[in-house]
């Protein structure tokens, strides 16, 4: 038996114009357990989502680390998906 | 040393901390990174520069110790700026010291290829146009794959 996961979510730059807004918290749906399929629940809430969530080259943090679509979800508190990078 | 802030930085006290560290210095090399007025053709008023707070001073601080790691070098200090900036602002400074110079310029070079490509910066650019979002360039990629050999 497992506590029901809370996630902050959040968006940085283009993604956060496009889905209009930068953050927010979500309790883990049943049968999302990595990234990928996290990605893909937030893609089943419409075009907006599916569009933004596509963005080429798209990142995605766990904790503050890129890491892979296939990384696991349980026992983190924090994601981020943003586009790529552009300083310097 | 990392400093993410939206202040300008001083080139001259960076440079000095770098030069007073240590009498075994034997060269410094610096870069300044400044925001330019075009950009894919346009004219560029302003830019506005988004960051990760936490998670991008992390980021430069593994591109530091990856560099400390990689080359023999004495210290390695990066500022970055964020929040809205002019043409010929400072934008970032990559200041690298080392007892000879063939490190400190490879390390500088690496530490601002990486920098490019995995620190969480985001530019938007204000133009005649109006606002977008700055796409990343192929070309930075590559800089950055030719150190993995």
């Amino acid at each position: 038996m497992s506590s029901p996961n809370t996630l902050k979510v959040l968006f940085f730059a283009r993604l956060r114009d496009d889905l209009d807004t930068n953050e927010e918290s979500l309790v883990l749906p049943q049968g999302v357990t990595t990234v990928g399929q996290l990605k893909a629940y937030l893609c089943q809430r419409g075009e907006q989502w599916q569009q933004a969530l596509s963005t080429q080259g798209l990142f995605v943090a766990v904790e503050q680390k890129v890491v892979d679509w296939d990384t696991p979800l349980q026992g983190f508190e924090e994601v981020a998906f943003f586009p790529p990078v552009t300083g310097g | 040393m990392i400093l993410v802030q939206e202040a300008d930085f001083n080139t001259q006290t960076q440079y000095e901390a770098l030069r007073q560290d240590s009498p075994k210095i034997g060269a410094i090399v610096t870069f300044v990174g400044l925001m330019r007025d075009f950009n894919e053709g346009d004219d560029v008023s302003s830019l506005f520069l988004e960051y990760y707070p936490g998670m991008t001073e992390s980021v430069l601080e593994d591109i530091r110790e990856q560099a400390m790691q990689r080359w023999s070098l004495n210290q390695v200090r990066i500022v970055h700026r964020v929040g809205e900036l002019a043409p010929s602002d400072q934008i970032v400074f990559v200041g690298v010291s080392s007892a000879h110079r063939g490190e400190a310029f490879a390390a500088c070079e690496f530490v601002m290829d990486f920098l490019k490509t995995q620190a969480p910066f985001w530019k938007r650019e204000q133009t005649s146009k109006g606002q977008r979002w700055v796409e990343a360039r192929q070309s930075d990629d590559s800089a950055a794959d030719r150190w993995k050999s």
